[in-house]
């Protein structure tokens, strides 16, 4: 069960994006949301691959926790539909996603700090044996993804999540979301409260992620963290998905142009691939 | 991007692994001991710092017991607070508190209050010792138990659907539920002086005022501490060895050794303190009150519940963060509910061994629930339980009721006049100051991580 899935054949970084015929792991199409007045979302598309991280960008409001939680199930679109592995998903609750393999690590992380590591990491899926906790079975497999994901400095796996650093906690928050065989992981700033060399960790950590063959989608403010892992990119604009495609299509210039105003160069995204064929 | 202040320089590992090395002394000092030490020496060291850092545990309140005993035993006239009489007396009142405080450690570690345990408790008791009556209902021992146990546990699973489900705090729900519950106490016992005592020549009355009053013959003692020691030791070993048989971390057999040593002198000075002649030289009184077994019972089950059952573990993660608790699936309602309930129930029982403690007899003078509830939160703050939920264990609750049950008897033993009674309430209401102040300075100073 806990095993991080090993990584498939030709689960390459950057590799030809999914265009390429593969059915992507997860597919949005025409996600609509809104709260009472306020839309957060309209019509969004977006394409997750396995194999490979998309960077979700967008300014503060721009909608991009509104769709992570769509995708985990922790709200329903009102209009769209989603796609996992090619068929049509209801996601009504973050059970169900679970239950797809699709996990989530929030931006404010929500570990239960008097808990220690394995408390956390087990938190509502905590094993059992004669109907009490099964403490040492759930230790050893604790400490087995963190020595998968390389996660190795830690005092001990026991102790409290309040003495960790904050890269630490982000690192278990990551390693509780890909326990459980998950396919699909949702990242939400996950390096938004960090110091470089923390921050540093944890892009490494969502490499290896990637090189588990894992579906991954980060949320990130920092473009320098957004160009270093992203296979491919996507920019949310005032709830519109306004450009999406291979990293290799953006440069920091053009990302900050969309985030700012949905086009660059004043005109609206357009992928390379497409635009060649055009040409 | 934003400088942390918990990081250190020293974290450069090599390219590919994950963080980081801690700052080594805000972090150890939060790290339990008995996680990285590999000796008793490296243990002692590793609990200094934590003791240091505020991170003590049972500590505080243990010492506190030795402090509050050695200065009652020097200003009470002729020294007389250690006599064995007065100590098996202190046992007897105390717990009633450490049961109450048990009950109210549950609600406490979900950052909830429950101000009408005291009251719940006392109408528990007064409906088992009304239901036992003859002529009147009467009812088996057990049944009249039962009962009351499942009619305050209704109570509690009322008002923690007041709290949980209309999300009213619980501070005001119980304090409703505290004043309400005061004046049907009143109604049910018969009006402001009435009575309900049990008559002990009936055996079935005599069972229940026996719980408190009862005594088990030191020999019979000395038998159920040694089983008792035994069992904890060879499950205590049994477990380090199937952690270490596992590959796991397991505390070093040392310290394993030293807890069973301390069990068994503490359970030891125990019976020989109960074995002593208490009686005059006419009619000699040696035993071990029933209630001991029944309070370690009770702290038994509710150890079991809180550290080794998913429930407990749920009842920690709201505590601690009822968030990360709502994202994992658990249904907050529920356990809050639950919670509320159980801590009644337990509260009940307080309230029954409170009437066979006083001799089987209730009245409104014996029944103070504005006194027992602040004696039973003090209890469990004292005793190591936070105020903010997520930290504290019902061992907490015993030491804590052993400590106010010794300040409560010690002040009645001074002769202080009028000065004895606000003495009762002055010398708790510092000591339980003096516990929130480590409580809230020990989790500001806890938590490197900032939150
Ligand atoms: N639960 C909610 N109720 C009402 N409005 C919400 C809610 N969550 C988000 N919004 C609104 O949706 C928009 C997008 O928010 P969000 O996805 O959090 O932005 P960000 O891209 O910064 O993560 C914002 O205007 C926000 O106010
Ligand atoms: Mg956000």
């Amino acid at each position: 069960m806990t095993e991080v899935n090993e990584a498939p054949e030709g689960a390459s970084r950057g590799g030809d994006v999914a265009g390429a015929g593969a059915e992507p792991l997860l597919k949005l199409r025409g996600i609509d949301k809104h709260f009472g007045p306020v839309q957060a979302l309209y019509g969004v598309n977006l394409d997750l691959p396995a194999g490979q991280v998309t960077g979700l960008c967008g300014d503060n409001g721009a909608g991009k926790s509104v769709l992570t939680r769509c995708i985990a199930g922790a709200h329903q679109p009102d209009h769209g539909q989603i796609y996992f592995e090619g068929k049509p998903v209801h996601v009504r609750s973050t059970r169900d996603a679970s239950a797809l393999g699709i996990e989530t690590v929030y931006q404010d992380l929500a570990l239960a700090d008097n808990l220690d590591i394995v408390q956390n990491m087990f938190l509502g899926r905590e094993q059992l044996r004669y109907g009490l906790l099964d403490e040492d079975s759930m230790e050893l497999k604790a400490a087995e993804t963190l020595s998968t994901l390389r996660v190795t400095t830690v005092r001990s796996i026991r102790q409290p999540v309040a003495s960790l650093s904050g890269g630490q906690r982000q690192s278990v928050a990551v390693a509780k979301a890909v326990m459980w065989n998950s396919k699909l992981v949702l990242l939400d700033e996950p390096t938004a409260a960090l110091g470089v060399v923390q921050t540093r960790s944890v892009l490494d950590l969502i490499n290896r992620l990637r090189d588990h063959g894992l579906a991954v989608m980060v949320i990130s403010h920092n473009l320098n963290d957004v160009f270093e892992v992203a296979d491919r990119i996507a920019v949310l604009y005032l709830g519109r998905m306004v450009a999406e495609g291979p990293a290799a299509d953006f440069d920091r210039q053009s990302v900050v142009e969309y985030m700012t105003t949905g086009t660059a160069n004043g005109r609206p995204y357009e992928s390379a691939a497409a635009a060649n064929g055009k040409g | 991007m934003t400088a942390d202040p918990g990081e250190t320089p020293a974290g450069t590992a090599g390219a590919g692994t994950a963080d980081l090395t801690l700052d080594a002394t805000v972090a150890a000092a939060d790290v339990p001991p008995e996680l990285t030490a590999q000796s008793l020496r490296q243990y002692l060291g590793a609990s200094w710092l934590r003791i240091r850092s505020g991170n003590s545990g049972v500590l505080p309140v243990v010492l506190a017991i030795v402090i509050v005993a050695v200065v009652f035993e020097i200003i009470t006239p002729e020294h007389a607070f250690l006599r064995p009489s007065n100590l098996v007396y202190i046992f007897g009142l105390s717990t009633v508190y450490m049961v109450l405080a048990i009950a109210e450690t549950v609600v406490l570690l979900l950052a909830e209050v429950d101000l009408s345990v005291g009251a719940v408790a006392l109408i528990g008791g007064v409906i088992a010792f009304k239901l036992v009556q003859q002529p009147g209902p009467n009812w088996p021992w057990w049944a009249a138990m039962l009962a009351a146990l499942a009619i305050c546990g209704a109570i509690g699973a009322f008002q923690g659907a007041l709290t949980s489900l209309l999300r009213i705090p619980s501070f005001v729900v119980t304090l409703a539920g505290f004043l309400l519950f005061s004046g049907i106490l009143v109604v049910i016992l018969g009006g402001a002086d009435s009575t309900v005592s049990l008559n002990t020549s009936d055996p079935n009355q005599n069972t229940i005022y026996d719980m408190v009053q009862g005594l088990i013959s030191p020999v019979i003692g000395w038998i159920v501490l040694a089983v008792v020691v035994v069992a904890v030791g060879a499950s205590q070993w049994l477990r380090v060895a199937s952690r270490r048989r596992r590959g796991l971390v397991a505390p070093p057999l040392g310290l394993i050794a030293t807890r069973i040593v301390i069990l068994a002198i503490v359970g030891a000075a125990v019976v020989i303190v109960c074995s002593v002649n208490r009686g005059s030289s006419l009619k000699s009184v040696t035993g071990i009150p029933w209630v001991i077994p029944i309070v370690l019972v009770v702290l038994g089950a509710w150890t079991l519940v809180l550290q080794r059952t998913r429930y407990g573990r749920y009842i920690y993660a709201i505590g601690g963060n009822p968030e990360a608790a709502r994202r994992a699936g658990v249904s907050l309602p529920r356990i809050r509910i639950v919670a509320f309930a159980l801590c009644s129930a337990t509260a009940a029982l307080g309230g029954i061994l409170l009437g066979s403690f006083f001799y089987g007899q209730y009245s409104t003078n014996t029944a103070d629930p504005g006194q027992l509830v602040l004696y039973t939160v003090a209890a469990a703050v004292i005793g190591g339980v936070s105020l903010f939920g997520g930290r504290g264990k019902a061992i907490h609750g015993v030491l804590g009721g052993l400590l106010i049950g010794g300040i409560a008897y010690g002040v009645s033993l001074l002769s202080l006049g009028s000065l004895s009674t606000p003495l009762q309430y002055i010398l708790p209401g510092g000591v339980l100051l003096a516990a929130v102040l480590i409580d809230v300075l020990s989790r500001r100073g806890g938590s490197p991580a900032g939150v």
